[in-house]
């Protein structure tokens, strides 16, 4: 069996500053990190790995050449091969064009089983990715998978739903994209560091995968980002003074006052 | 792409709403979605049709005039019952294709945000996701499209300039709902629906629900929300006591969700519900940016928390420094 695990590299939004006049991010002395959402998926195809080791496990990225150190995480965390596609012409897609340059690496790479990606990363925070680039593929697609049991070509998944979850039925080959819920990331080992060093990243541009830079990127994009601020704060309002019974009674009375209560 | 500059866009009208319904209900956010959809057509001069898939859809296509649909596309057949990716896409995506529709709000739920993208792609358009915000441009009447990235510290507008149908999903509990006119009418049409063998590619075995408490949540009035300061899942009963004094239902922090301390479906903000009551109480919760996130828009917000520096004070109409375990049976007191 052959499985793919699509990755981002992404700042840690938990460290983001915004410049409050610009209305931009500070990007600098903020670490980039392997998106949450996906290291759950690359822990999903490692436990099925973990459980059949003839499991080949790759992992993808679209990204600049920096991608290489996240690639290098999952490498250590144990999958077998990784790519990056990287060029120009793929940089301000929106999903989109994402999706459609993923799904020509994809198609490069071939003959797959199972395609896990995140739900969402924690920048964009869109959750369009994965099921753009099933469509693409053309294959069945089940997002917000919090349970994955295999079962000879067909894959049984627990959906995440508001309140609850489905269980779901599918052959391979499909995508499934991952919640936090569905495992728990392992840690790089130091045996599997040393080992990373030694397997291969292959890189490649928009040639490689024969897609025109028509078709990737901003020029392809039908999404526009046409303006980003910061949001705009509730101003602070009144703190109240005195002992707790006293804060109390004034608060109880404002709100009377309003007609809220 | 080359397909879709060709497109002419001024044949795409209307603006469309997916009509998701569960278990034969209309889910709220599509009469979030009817209301904002007014609004939209209202400014550009063009009518609000709902999209309406299931087994069954007579009362609920009432329902949809009843919130100001003029018209509602139904699409019936047996598949339909239960969301399916495959099923849903491929019915709307032809309905799409046939009336042509200039704008599509879709709820941002877990079903929305599945069939969303998927149908992006195969009409060639874009999507913008998670919007909290719509707003007609006055000069060409396209959409500017406004949603929180990066966590919830940047706001982007997005627009979709060249390509129809303008998509988006929209927030759940942001937009106000459609008013309702008992025996208003619109007109109903019949979509052809038909599925060769395998084209549903997924099967549902069965579904499970763990918790019903979501709708709650987003309709309720008042809400008593408690953070990690409440130093002990117990804690939450004392929430309840003033929420239910005032008649709201109790929230929470992610932090005390990851704690184990309570379900997941009362989680406030960025990667919770979004809420807007008439009062938020944040007991000891100390505002960090994905909870303000999901209660910024409420009417009053009352900060509980010891520390006088909490960056929940700088939203919060009251402050009040102290301990919850004091604050909050002195206001029980005073109810
Ligand atoms: C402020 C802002 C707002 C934006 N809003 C929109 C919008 O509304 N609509 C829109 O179409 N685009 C939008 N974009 C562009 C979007 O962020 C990019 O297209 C991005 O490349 C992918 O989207 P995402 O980060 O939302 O990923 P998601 O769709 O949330 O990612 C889901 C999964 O897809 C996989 N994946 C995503 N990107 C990659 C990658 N480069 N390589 C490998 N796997 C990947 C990962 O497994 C990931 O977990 C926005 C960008 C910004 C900066
Ligand atoms: C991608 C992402 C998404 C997230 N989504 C969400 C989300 O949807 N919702 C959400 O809430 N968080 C979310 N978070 C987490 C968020 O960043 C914070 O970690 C979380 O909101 C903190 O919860 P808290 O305020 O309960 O806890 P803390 O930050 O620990 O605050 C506890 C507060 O209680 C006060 N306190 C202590 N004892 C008392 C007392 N006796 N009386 C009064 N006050 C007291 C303290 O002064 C402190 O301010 C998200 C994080 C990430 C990275």
């Amino acid at each position: 069996m052959k499985i793919l695990v699509c990755v981002k590299q992404v700042p840690d939004t938990n460290e983001v500053k915004i410049d409050p006049v610009k209305g931009t991010l500070i990007r600098e002395g903020v670490p980039s990190i392997l998106n949450p959402d996906d290291a759950n998926a690359l822990e999903a195809a490692l436990a099925i790995k973990d459980n059949d080791p003839t499991v080949k496990v790759s992992v993808l990225t679209m990204g600049p050449p920096q991608a290489c150190e996240m690639l290098r995480e999952c490498l250590s965390m144990g999958a077998d091969d990784a790519y990056l596609l990287s060029d120009r012409a793929f940089g301000g897609a929106d999903t989109w064009s994402t999706s459609n340059t993923l799904a020509a690496g994809i198609r490069k790479i071939g003959d797959l089983d199972i395609i896990f990606a995140g739900r969402q990363a924690i920048d964009g925070d869109t959750a369009q990715v994965g099921p753009q680039t099933a469509q693409r593929l053309d294959i069945p697609v089940v997002t917000y998978v919090q349970n994955v049991e295999i079962d000879g070509d067909k894959v049984i998944v627990q959906r995440q739903m508001e309140d609850g979850y489905e269980l779901i039925e599918v052959k391979t080959p499909c995508l499934l994209t991952a919640v936090k819920e569905l495992n728990e990331p392992r840690y790089m080992s130091i045996y599997d560091i040393v080992d990373a060093c030694s397997k291969e990243i292959t890189i490649w541009g928009h040639e490689d995968i024969k897609l025109s830079p028509e078709n990737c990127g901003l020029k392809a994009s039908p999404t526009q980002v046409f303006r980003s601020f910061t949001p705009p704060t509730k101003g602070k309002g009144e703190m109240l003074n005195g002992t707790a019974a006293e804060m109390s009674k004034s608060l109880v009375s404002k709100l009377k006052g309003l007609h809220v209560i | 792409t080359e397909d879709n500059v060709k497109k002419d866009l001024s044949e795409y009208k209307g603006v469309w709403v997916f009509a998701e319904q569960r278990e034969g209900k209309l889910m709220p956010v599509v009469i979030e979605l009817l209301g904002e959809a007014k609004k939209l057509a209202a400014e550009i001069g063009t009518d609000v049709s709902a999209v309406l898939c299931g087994d069954e859809v007579g009362a609920l296509t009432h329902e949809l005039f009843a919130y100001g649909a003029d018209k509602v596309y139904q699409a019936v057949h047996p598949e339909l019952k239960n969301y399916r990716t495959d099923a849903y896409t491929k019915v709307i995506q032809e309905a799409i294709n046939q009336y042509k529709p200039e704008i599509i709000l879709l709820g941002a739920t877990h079903i929305g945000r599945d069939l969303g993208p998927c149908l992006a792609v195969r009409c060639d358009t874009g999507l913008t996701a998670d919007c909290t915000k719509l707003e007609i441009d006055p000069d060409d009447k396209k959409i500017r499209q406004t949603r929180p990235a990066f966590g919830g510290n940047l706001m982007a507008t997005i627009i979709c300039p060249n390509h129809r149908p303008q998509m988006s999903t929209v927030r759940p509990g942001v937009m106000d709902k459609a008013e309702y006119v008992a025996g208003r009418e619109g007109v109903a049409i019949r979509l052809n629906v038909s599925f060769d063998e395998d084209e549903i590619r997924t099967k549902i075995i069965k579904i499970v629900k763990e918790a019903g408490e979501l709708a709650s949540l987003t309709d309720a009035e008042f809400i008593v929300s408690g953070g990690m300061g409440l130093g002990n899942p117990e804690g939450f009963e004392l929430l309840k006591k003033l929420a239910e004094k005032l008649g709201g239902t109790i929230g929470s922090s992610r932090a005390c969700v990851d704690s184990g301390w309570i379900d997941h479906s009362y989680q406030v903000g960025q990667t919770g519900t979004t809420v807007k009551p008439k009062i938020y109480f944040a007991c000891g919760i100390s505002g960090a940016i994905q909870h303000l996130a999901g209660m910024q828009s409420s009417d009053y917000i009352i900060a509980i928390n010891k520390n006088e520096n909490a960056p929940i004070f700088e939203v919060a109409d009251y402050g009040i420094v102290g301990d919850l375990y004091e604050v909050i049976p002195a206001i029980l007191e005073q109810l």
